[in-house]
Parts: C-alpha cells; sequence; structure tokens
C-alpha cells in the first residue's frame, strides 16, 4: 500500500520547519521519524498535502542535564533514550519504556517527540512523561511555550500542539521518589499495550485506559494517604473510559487496571 | 553409508541468503519488461447487489490503461452446465462432491450483480506504473445496495437471508445420519460440549501474485502456487484454452500453506486480461488485501459428545460439524469430510457417528490451510478426551494410553471408515511422557496449585493420527536425466515452496546413483518442462514425488547398468555400481571403472533417462503426541508457553533437517490457532483482522524452544517406509497448547475455552467458574 | 524529486515520486529484489535494510528520508570473494531458512542485533526479532542460527 500524493520538503533546521509550515499551510505535516505518520498515510487514513521531513534537524537530537532537569530533544530516537546511561541512572522508568516501544527498526527510527505529538493513548510514552511531570516545549511562528504534560493530551491523537507548532523538546525534573515501574500488558511483544501502568514514586499513570493518557488520582490519593498497595490499586479504574476492542472489553480493561497498578506500585516500592 | 537419513544442509539456501528468492513480484525477465500493473477493486461491504459501476474518472486518471468489469468478461467459455449440485437438506452434494460446486452456487471472476464478502473482485484497473493503480482504483465508483449481512452459523442456519437465492438455502452440503439414540447406551459418564475451531487467515509471508503475457497464440503465467500443472488445466477450462497454448510457471513461492493450491479466480482474471489487453501484466497483492481475498482455514463449529466407562474406556464418541465456508463452497466443502473421516483420531473407540453441514457466510472462501480437516478433527477429540478424563476424575494421560489403538491391531479400521497403516501410539504417548518428565510436571503443578500461585502451571497432552496423501491414486511425476558431463537434472511434479525438495531430491539421486548431490539440478514448476504433475499439498511430496524421484533413478541404473557392461564388455549381472565414488565397475576389478560422465556419453542418443507416474493405492497415516507446558497467570489471564515436547513419526526420515524444519513451522503455526490468531467479522461482515496489527501472527517472543523427540515407524506400502510430516505440527500443537491452558485453570473449575485462548478469554472463564457460571 | 544514495556501496540515483518508499527505491530504482514487501503496516519485518548501519523497515521509510544515506540489504552482505557473512552460514547451517520470503529481512535484523548486543541470550534474541515474522520456521532454528552466529562457533 501506498502513501496518496504529496509535495515533500525538508528542513534543516527548527527556523526552516517553522516557515515550511507556514508555506504548507493547515495541510502539511512534520515528518520525524515516521513511524506513526507513514503507516497511516499508507493505509490512506492520513492524507497529507506537504511533508516537512524535520527528520535531520541534528539541534533537535539531545539527551542532557539542565538545571536538575534531564532536557530531552524531541528528535531522539527510542533506542537512544533507551540506551541512554543518563536517563538509565536518571530517569530509568523512561529509558526502560522506551525500550518497550515497538521493535528495534521502530525504535531506531521513531523518536520520542514524534510519539508524544501523535498522542496514541495506546502508545507507552505518553504516560510516562504524564507520571514524570514533564514539560513539553514547543516552537510556533509566535514564539516558544511550554506546556506542561497534564495539559499536553487533549484526546485521541489531539494535543496541545497549534497548527505550525513544533514540538522540540521534553523537560523532566529529575524524580525525588525513586521507585518506578513500567507495566505492559500485551497478547504478544509486539503488540501495543492493551493496559499500561507507570508509576514514579507516588504518580501513577494509564496506558489505554481512556483517549488520552490518565492519571490515576484515587490511587495516587490512596497510597499518599498511606493505604496499603492492593488497596489502593482497586481504585485503579476509577473515571477511566477504556476502549472496547478485539484485545479486551471494558471490564477486562479496568480489572487489568487494578493488576498492573498493584503489581506497579509493588514494584516501585521494592525499587524505592 | 548412504546420504539418506544424514544432516545435509540445502542446496537452495545460499541463492536465497545471498540473492534472495526470485518471487513473482521479483522477476526482471524479458517478457515482463513492459509488464503494467494490475490493482483490483474489492467490495467493502459484506453483502449487496451491485447496480452500478462507473469507472469513468478512473479512467481518465494517469497511467490507466484500462478498467474492467465483469460486462468486459465476454470473450470466455460459457459457465460448466448446471450439476445440479448441492442444496437443500437431501445432501445432494454428497460426501465428496467435486467443489467447488456448479449451478446456482457458482462463483463468478468478477462480481456481477452481487457481492457475498468483503474483498471480492469486482473490478481490475490496469496502470503502467504500481503506484498508479492504488490512486486509480480509489476512482472507481460502484453503487451497492445493501443486503443483510449472513455472518456466523446460526445466521446462515436461519436461512432468513440467502446468498444464493437460486439454492434456496444457505447450506450447501449435508452429511450423515441424526444422531444415533442408542449410541451411548451404556456409557457410566457421557460429556457433550459445543467448541469452536475458529476462523485461520493462512499468511504466507508472500502474498498471491500472478504476471502473464499472450503472445503468438501462448499464454504464459507465473503464479505463486503450489501446482503449476494443476493451474494449467485450471487455466485451460476457465479460459477456453487448449492446455498446450499456456505455459504455467511456478518461480520461488514465499510459502504456502494449502492456500495456494491450484490458482484463485483473482491470478485468472490477470491471466484472462493479459489476453484481453494484449499487454503483459503483473500483480502481487497487498497484506490487507492477501488477508480478504486468500481464502481462510478451519472455522467449524463442533459438537462433541463422548460418553464411557468410569475407569477411562471411551465406548462411543460423536462429532457434528457446521463448516463455514465462507461466500462460495470451495475446497471449505470437502474439509468436514476429512475430519469426519479422522474424528475418532488414534482411539479404539467402538462406536463412532459424524455428520455435517457445509454453510455459505458473507465471508472469505475457506479452503485448505496447513492440515485442511484433519487439526480440526484432532482438536474435537483430543478437547473431548480430556473433558472426559476430568469428569472421572483420571489423569489425562492415562486415558489415552487406555484407549490408544494398540499395536497389534495394525492395519486398523476405525469405525470413521479408515484404514491406519502403521503405529505405535502409546510408545510415541510414552516417549512424549518420559522425555517431558511428566510426572516431575504434576508434582510441580501440584505445589503450585497447594500454594495457590499466581503463576499456575498447565500441561496439555494431545496424541493424533492424520491422514497424509489422501490422494495417492493422483500419484507424482518424475524425470531423470544424466548427462554425458556427469551431471543429472530431475524434473518433479512436486513443487516446492520452502520444503527443500531440491535438496531432498538430489539426495535421493545421490543414494541411488553416487552422483554427488551438488551435481543435481531440480527442476519444478514450469510446465513447459514438466507437463504433468499434480504438485505439493496434504503433506504428500515425499511419499510420491520422492518415490517417484528413487524409481527414474533405479531405472536409469539398470539403463547405465546396460551401457556400462557394453563398455567395459561384461555381462550386465557382473557389474556394479560404486555407490560412495560414483564409479561402475565390473565385479572384483573396482580399478577398472567407467564414472557417470563416460556411462552416459556412451549411452546413445536416447542418453540415460527415465520418467515415472508413481501412484499408490493407500494413503499413510502419521501419528504422534504433543505436550505442551504452559505458564498461566491467574490474574491477567495470560498465557506463556514454557516447553513443547514432541513425538511425530511420519516412518523413515529422509532428511531430519528438513523433517525437524516442517515440525518445528507447524508446532508454531499450531500454538499460534491455540493462543493468538482469529480472522474475526463484526456482525456487519466488515473484517475487524484486516491487517497484521489485529491479526496476531505469533513471532520468536512467544515462542520456547522445541524439543523434538525421533521415533520411526516405517510405512509399507512405498519404497522408501515414508509418511508425511508437512501437518503434524498444527495436527498435534494446537490441542496441546489448548488443552495445557485449560489444564492450569482446571482445579478453578473451568472445563473449556474456545480457541484462541486469548488473555481475556482465560480471565473470564476463571471468573465465571469462580462465580459458578 | 532526485534521489541519490549508497545501495551495497554503490551509488544509486533517480528521479522518483515525493512518496517513493524506500523499499521500492531499492527493487525498482537499484534492481535489489532480494528485499520483500510482506504486510502494508510495519509489522513483518521482511523489508528491513540497515539504513546507516541500523536496522530500518524500508516499507516505513521514504526513499527521501534515506536520500545521502548508506544502505545495506542482504545481497551487499557476502565478503566481495562471495563468502557469506557469519550470519548467513548460520542459516544455512541451522536450516534456519525454508521459503526464503523473510530471510533477507531476517538476516538484516539480526546483523543489526548482534552489532548492537554481540553476546544475546536466547531471549534477548527472541525479543529483539518481534518485529520479523516468518511463517515457516517455527524461529526455533533462526534463534539457533543467531546464537551460532554470535558465539562464532561453527555450527552444529
Amino acid at each position: 500500500m501506498i502513501p496518496a500524493p504529496f509535495t515533500y520538503t525538508r528542513a534543516a533546521s527548527v527556523d526552516e520547519a517553522l516557515e515550511l509550515a507556514v508555506q504548507g499551510g493547515e495541510d502539511a505535516k512534520f515528518l520525524a521519524g515516521g513511524h506513526s505518520l507513514l503507516p497511516l498515510m499508507k493505509l490512506r487514513l492520513a492524507v497529507p498535502e506537504t511533508l516537512i521531513d524535520i527528520g535531520r534537524i541534528g539541534e533537535l537530537s539531545y539527551i542532557a542535564e539542565q538545571d536538575g532537569h534531564i532536557v530531552i530533544g524531541a528528535l531522539t530516537s527510542h533506542d537512544a533514550v533507551a540506551r541512554s546511561g543518563l536517563l538509565g541512572s536518571e530517569l530509568p522508568l523512561l529509558a526502560h519504556a522506551a525500550g518497550q516501544v515497538g521493535d528495534p527498526q521502530v525504535r531506531h527510527r521513531g523518536t520520542i517527540g514524534g510519539s508524544l505529538a501523535h498522542a496514541d493513548p495506546a502508545a507507552d510514552l505518553p504516560a510516562v512523561i504524564l507520571a514524570l511531570g514533564a514539560t513539553l516545549v514547543t516552537r510556533g511562528a509566535s514564539g516558544s511555550r511550554e506546556i506542561p504534560a497534564g495539559d499536553f493530551f487533549l484526546d485521541l491523537f489531539e494535543t496541545a500542539l497549534r497548527p505550525g507548532e513544533l514540538l522540540t523538546e521534553i523537560r523532566i525534573p529529575k524524580p525525588h521518589v525513586t521507585g518506578w515501574s513500567y507495566q505492559k500488558f500485551t497478547k504478544r511483544g509486539i503488540d501495543w499495550a492493551i493496559v499500561g501502568v507507570a508509576v514514579q514514586g507516588g504518580s501513577v499513570t494509564l496506558v489505554n485506559m481512556g483517549s488520552t493518557p490518565l492519571r490515576a488520582g484515587a490511587v495516587e490519593r490512596a497510597v499518599a494517604a498511606g493505604s496499603e498497595l492492593r488497596d489502593a490499586a482497586a481504585h485503579a479504574a476509577e473515571g477511566t473510559s477504556p476502549p472496547d476492542d478485539l484485545n479486551g472489553g471494558r471490564a477486562y480493561r479496568e480489572h487489568l487496571a487494578r493488576v498492573l497498578v498493584a503489581r506497579g506500585l509493588e514494584e516501585a516500592r521494592s525499587r524505592s | 553409508m548412504s546420504i539418506l537419513g544424514t544432516r545435509v544442509v540445502r542446496t537452495e539456501d545460499p541463492r536465497l541468503l545471498t540473492a534472495g528468492g526470485t518471487y513473482v513480484d521479483d522477476l526482471r525477465v524479458p517478457e515482463l519488461t513492459q509488464a503494467a500493473r494490475v490493482t483490483f477493486v474489492r467490495s467493502p461491504i459484506a453483502h449487496a447487489l451491485i447496480t452500478g459501476i462507473d469507472a469513468a474518472a478512473a479512467r481518465e486518471a494517469p497511467g490507466v490503461l484500462a478498467v474492467l468489469t465483469a460486462n468486459d468478461l465476454d470473450d470466455l467459455p460459457p459457465p460448466p452446465p448446471d450439476d445440479g449440485g448441492g442444496g437443500g437438506d437431501g445432501g445432494d452434494g454428497g460426501e465428496a462432491a467435486p467443489l467447488p460446486l456448479g449451478g446456482p452456487w457458482t462463483e463468478p471472476l468478477l462480481a456481477v450483480d452481487r457481492v457475498r464478502f468483503v474483498g471480492e473482485p469486482v473490478a481490475m484497473v490496469i496502470t503502467t506504473e504500481h503506484y498508479q493503480g492504488e490512486d486509480a482504483a480509489e476512482l472507481v465508483s460502484v453503487d451497492y445496495e445493501p443486503l443483510p449481512p449472513v455472518i456466523g452459523a446460526d445466521a446462515a442456519l436461519a436461512g432468513e437471508s440467502l446468498l444464493f437465492p437460486a439454492a434456496g438455502t444457505n447450506v450447501a452440503v449435508t452429511f450423515g445420519a441424526p444422531a444415533d439414540a442408542t449410541t451411548f447406551d451404556g456409557c457410566e459418564v457421557v460429556v457433550e460440549r459445543t467448541i469452536e475451531n475458529q476462523r485461520l487467515a493462512p499468511v504466507p509471508m508472500e502474498g498471491r501474485a500472478a504476471a502473464a503475457v499472450w503472445a503468438a497464440g501462448k499464454l504464459t503465467v507465473w503464479v505463486s502456487t503450489q501446482n503449476a500443472q494443476i493451474s494449467r488445466f485450471v487455466l485451460a477450462g476457465a479460459l477456453g484454452l487448449d492446455p498446450d497454448s499456456i505455459r504455467v510457471v511456478a518461480p520461488d513461492v514465499g510459502g504456502g500453506f494449502g492456500a495456494k493450491i491450484g490458482l484463485d479466480r483473482d491470478a485468472l482474471l490477470v491471466a484472462w486480461a493479459a489476453k484481453h489487453t494484449g499487454r503483459a501484466l503483473r500483480w502481487a497483492e497487498t497484506r490487507s488485501e492477501n488477508l480478504l481475498g486468500m481464502t481462510h482455514g478451519r472455522a467449524q463449529r463442533q459438537v462433541i459428545k463422548i460418553g464411557g466407562t468410569l475407569d477411562g474406556r471411551i465406548l462411543a464418541y460423536r462429532l457434528e460439524i457446521v463448516q463455514d465456508t465462507g461466500a462460495y463452497p470451495r475446497m471449505g466443502g470437502f474439509l468436514p469430510f476429512l475430519t469426519s473421516l479422522m474424528a475418532t483420531g488414534p482411539y479404539d473407540i467402538g462406536t463412532a457417528e459424524t455428520a455435517y453441514r457445509v454453510i455459505v457466510t458473507n465471508t472469505t472462501p475457506i479452503s485448505a490451510y496447513r492440515g485442511a480437516g484433519r487439526p480440526e478433527a484432532t482438536a474435537a477429540v483430543e478437547r473431548a478426551v480430556d473433558l472426559f478424563a476430568v469428569e472421572i476424575g483420571m489423569d489425562p494421560a492415562d486415558v489415552r494410553r487406555i484407549n490408544l489403538v494398540p499395536p497389534d491391531k495394525f492395519p486398523f479400521n476405525s469405525p470413521c471408515g479408515a484404514v491406519y497403516d502403521t503405529g505405535a501410539y502409546s510408545a510415541a504417548l510414552d516417549k512424549v511422557l518420559a522425555g517431558a518428565g511428566y510426572q516431575e510436571l504434576r508434582a510441580e503443578q501440584a505445589r503450585r496449585r497447594e500454594r495457590g500461585d499466581v503463576r499456575q502451571l498447565g500441561i496439555g497432552v494431545a496424541s493424533y493420527v492424520e491422514i497424509t496423501a489422501a490422494d495417492a491414486a493422483g500419484g507424482e511425476t518424475a524425470r531423470l536425466v544424466v548427462h554425458d558431463d556427469g551431471t543429472a537434472t530431475v524434473y518433479t511434479g512436486s513443487s516446492a515452496h520452502g520444503q527443500g525438495h531440491h535438496t531432498a531430491w538430489a539426495m535421493l539421486v545421490q543414494a541411488e546413483l553416487g552422483i554427488d548431490m551438488d551435481k543435481v539440478t531440480v527442476v519444478h514448476g514450469d510446465t513447459d518442462l514438466i507437463p504433468l504433475g499434480v504438485g505439493t499439498y496434504a503433506s504428500r511430496s515425499l511419499q510420491l514425488g520422492g518415490v517417484a524421484v528413487q524409481k527414474a533413478a533405479v531405472d536409469v541404473r539398470e539403463q547405465a547398468r546396460r551401457v556400462a557392461a557394453d563398455m567395459l564388455e561384461a555381462s550386465e549381472s557382473d557389474l556394479e555400481l560404486d555407490v560412495d565414488r560414483g564409479l561402475w565397475h565390473v565385479r572384483g576389478d573396482p580399478e577398472a571403472s567407467r564414472t557417470w560422465a563416460q556411462v552416459a556419453g556412451h549411452a546413445g542418443e536416447d542418453g540415460l533417462a527415465a520418467s515415472v507416474n508413481y501412484t499408490e493405492g493407500q494413503p499413510t497415516f502419521p501419528f504422534g503426541t504433543h505436550l505442551a507446558v504452559a505458564e498461566v497467570d491467574t490474574e491477567t489471564g495470560k498465557a506463556t508457553m514454557l516447553r513443547h515436547v514432541t513425538v511425530d513419526d511420519a516412518g523413515t526420515v529422509l532428511s531430519p533437517l528438513l523433517a525437524e524444519g516442517q515440525r518445528h513451522g507447524g508446532i508454531a503455526q499450531g500454538v499460534a490457532q491455540a493462543l493468538l490468531e482469529e480472522m474475526r467479522y463484526d456482525a456487519a461482515g466488515n473484517p475487524v483482522t484486516g491487517t497484521l496489527v489485529d491479526y496476531a501472527i505469533i513471532t520468536a517472543a512467544e515462542l520456547p524452544s522445541f524439543e523434538l523427540l525421533a521415533s520411526e515407524t516405517p510405512a509399507t506400502i512405498n519404497p522408501l517406509g515414508a509418511k508425511g510430516i508437512g501437518e503434524a505440527g498444527t495436527i498435534g500443537a494446537t490441542p496441546a497448547t489448548q488443552n495445557a491452558v485449560i489444564d492450569a485453570v482446571s482445579h478453578l473449575g473451568v472445563r473449556h475455552i474456545d480457541m484462541p485462548v486469548t488473555p481475556e478469554r482465560v480471565w473470564t472463564a476463571i471468573s465465571d467458574a469462580r462465580e459458578g457460571r | 524529486m532526485k534521489v541519490t544514495l549508497t545501495a551495497n556501496g554503490s551509488e544509486v540515483a533517480a528521479e522518483v515520486e515525493d512518496r517513493t518508499l524506500l523499499v521500492h527505491f531499492l527493487r525498482d530504482a537499484a534492481g535489489l529484489t532480494a528485499t520483500n514487501v510482506g504486510c502494508d503496516t510495519s509489522s513483518c519485518g521482511a523489508c528491513t535494510v540497515l539504513l546507516d548501519g541500523r536496522s530500518v523497515k524500508s516499507c516505513t521509510v521514504l526513499a527521501a528520508q534515506a536520500d545521502g544515506g548508506e544502505i545495506t540489504t542482504v545481497e551487499g552482505l557476502a565478503a566481495p570473494d562471495g563468502e557469506m557473512h557469519p550470519v548467513q552460514t548460520a542459516f544455512r547451517a541451522e536450516h534456519a531458512l525454508q521459503c526464503g520470503f523473510c530471510t533477507p529481512g531476517m538476516v538484516m535484523a539480526v546483523v543489526s542485533l548482534l552489532a548492537e548486543n554481540p553476546d544475546p541470550t536466547e531471549d534477548d534474541v527472541r525479543t529483539a526479532l518481534e518485529g520479523n515474522l516468518c511463517r515457516c520456521t517455527g524461529y526455533h532454528n533462526i534463534v539457533r542460527a543467531v546464537l551460532a552466529a554470535a558465539s562464532g562457533r561453527r555450527p552444529s
């Protein structure tokens, strides 16, 4: 299957990418690694008229430490995130979860920024950066913005990014509580999560339990109040609206959320 | 020492590993240099009337050479006369009705006024370039008037909506007697259950593909098929051509698994369109097309009923099948016949009954998929035996041992009409139990149950017997030529698509003639070179095609003996062939010898050549036992396979390497059916597993390494002692895996979970059992 | 647009549609037909090649994205004298291929895997190959071949 015809352009810098976006208008899309967008285009579920290839903007591929934060360029590949020594010691949750994305080939091409901007509720990284309390840094024609992860994901495949605005950096505060866990439940290793759970200290978030990554607020409050972990986990499905599809019905996903949150809390505690 | 039975690496591999195979879409032959591309327009609706097709916009699109619809099919011979086949409850179709059925059930090439499944070909777009085809196909506008879809057995049997109004029913074939009320008399325990053997997609890694050229009164068709020769006759009939004016070539074929037997209407259309338009054409389907357009397999709803005594003796068994054959009764209509024939499996059961109905639904047609009717039989009886065992509280392995056909009963006449040739069924069972450490596994299971572990252990056993080369009488061809440079060429009617025929046939030549296998070229799948042959399916190759090669070699050897005797001025009876060195000499005088090159050079105009068409009167019956060990997470329902131990006895093994490869691949597909795969439709007949994201092919990460145990009980009807090995894996592994998962949670009250035993189904079964549902 | 890249050490340049996928550039413009297309959804890995030394699924990369890059396909793996790469040798010795359709992509995925993890466990291998589907071998002998190639031992 072949994408519908489009015009390919390539940006060498963020400034050039933003300029091309202005020229391309509403029917232009940024292309990073392409592992979210190109599959949709091949199935002709996405039909952009212009692609702006930002994949070679070297200035957006980095992992560094800055003022008590870890900063990651949006075009850093999943593979680089997964293998980063800095992340392995400072943000093992993120490094581990990035290593769970897709398969090795996908991780070589796919980027953290591409995954976040695509905002698939079944994807691993949106819930992880939500658990980590990240801030997303963007640049657009009207300047730069910093968007807390909790405000970034608006709906299914919908983010706070404005047309022509580019996600450039993910800023993550170094966690105070070190215990972490990522519980990804799939039928096959290669699959998207049927349900996933990210835990960092007392922060608990859910993959694929609604149209965006969700914070398991009731669980967090119960943990903070000193509940037994299994008791706290019983609240995992509160306020969720999971999909009902061939991989699982709502009741099953709600059950999985409770099981996986319990396991995640226990694993995180064992690591703290 | 003979090369047979030794671990010989494949002759095919260096090319496949360094240059890649040449599959249809890789062909860069001169005839196809200017080939245009075929893209099919397929129905997006399960059941509808076609009220109009507007191709005007598509015809104006860039690169479009033609858009063809059913109206263009005006240069074909009339369909075969109505044979009155099928229909009604009288079973007109009969047990072995030639399928596909004609008459009211006739399948068109392109949909005429009605579509019956999502994916049915409606029009063909021909473009100069590949990419233009998908663009133009989107512009073909088809007006559909939806009809009520028929999805699933209940809807088909209700008959409120009919796929073929002229047939008056959705039941294409009915076979078997109504249940006899006395069958289960005398049984102390009777268990009955309705189970599903779900619909699968075969998914060979290469989808369907064809290319065709019509030139100088001859049609050349390259097609990804298991049977070039059969395809030639199908094409001749469909296109109204003399078979002599058709050449079919099967180049490298990227897997078949039964779904590439012969050729589909799509490939027929490519051949027709090449003749119709005068253009060289090429078509290779996408995976999304493949999942809907290539035939599916299995799709049986089964009612199993088993009865016996409290001490473990099975006395009676009944199997009723509703076979969903999809939108058109192709080979799917024949599968339940094979299932019924093998219904009682390897067990000596006094009374057995089978009955089936074949229904049409608005889904992709059903045909053979690795095992083709036999995995369905084994899945049914192996579930039945486990249900019976748990009901009487006996170890399922013990129940099997009590009931397996004992070694002194062969040949064994099964109550379903099969004659099992040779076997050592309980020896296979015991070998697997010993190899797996069965008692220790049961002890570990007991410990986990005792502790109430979250992760419980399940042990699944499945014993089987299957039928291979069911159409042995159809035979297979071989021609062997020894050239005057000392090399040899084998022309085989068998068709290679991964099995390693080229290696195996060369081994046979080396074993008989002493010509080094590196000097043996094997040719298959070109009807100009091999006009007659049957091809590869039903695990028939070695026991028919291989024997044909061996017999050709023996014939050539005796010809050579005469020539060499003449050369060495000795009597034929004094001539000896030194197979290790490939030299002819007079007995007692090994120094004065002649090479194969010399003998062939001396053989005169006809050279050294032999043709054989080997037929066999009886099929063979391989057997074995599989044991699977599963770990089930009782909180999530997810099963992880820890071990898989098997004996697959297919008679004498020619190539252990190839035989093991067949077993490995089949096991993986069997585990996949048990755990993961299912082709699903929604109520409207839309496929919901139409890509490889949703149709879950098993990966390396879901499988353990396999533990294969050897066992060889020779067949007696062919000189190689061979039975078929190609389908053992799916037949044995599927129920072993399913039984293992159910066994892991049986102490919680779970008795059955339909395949695929997904995490959600396992969790639901546990929840239901806990709540007494 | 014009795309120029290096395929197996040779420069290939062609004027192609902007939407051309790398796999079709390789098959049609570069004439390298070993790399196959097995699905539409980046699921099967049959199209795996090395792009600048790392495995990618060439059905999910635009030729334009690979412009200026270095591609290695299975045709470019053997030594100039024809001697097979250790992974190819191990695949033959362990009977790790049957129909051969997944093989070029599988081999390239393995080459990339061993470059990143020269001493994998069986679990590492199975996990690393989850993006490459094979319908013939059940993966058993593929895993054995990878372990054999990694250890450098003469395969059994």
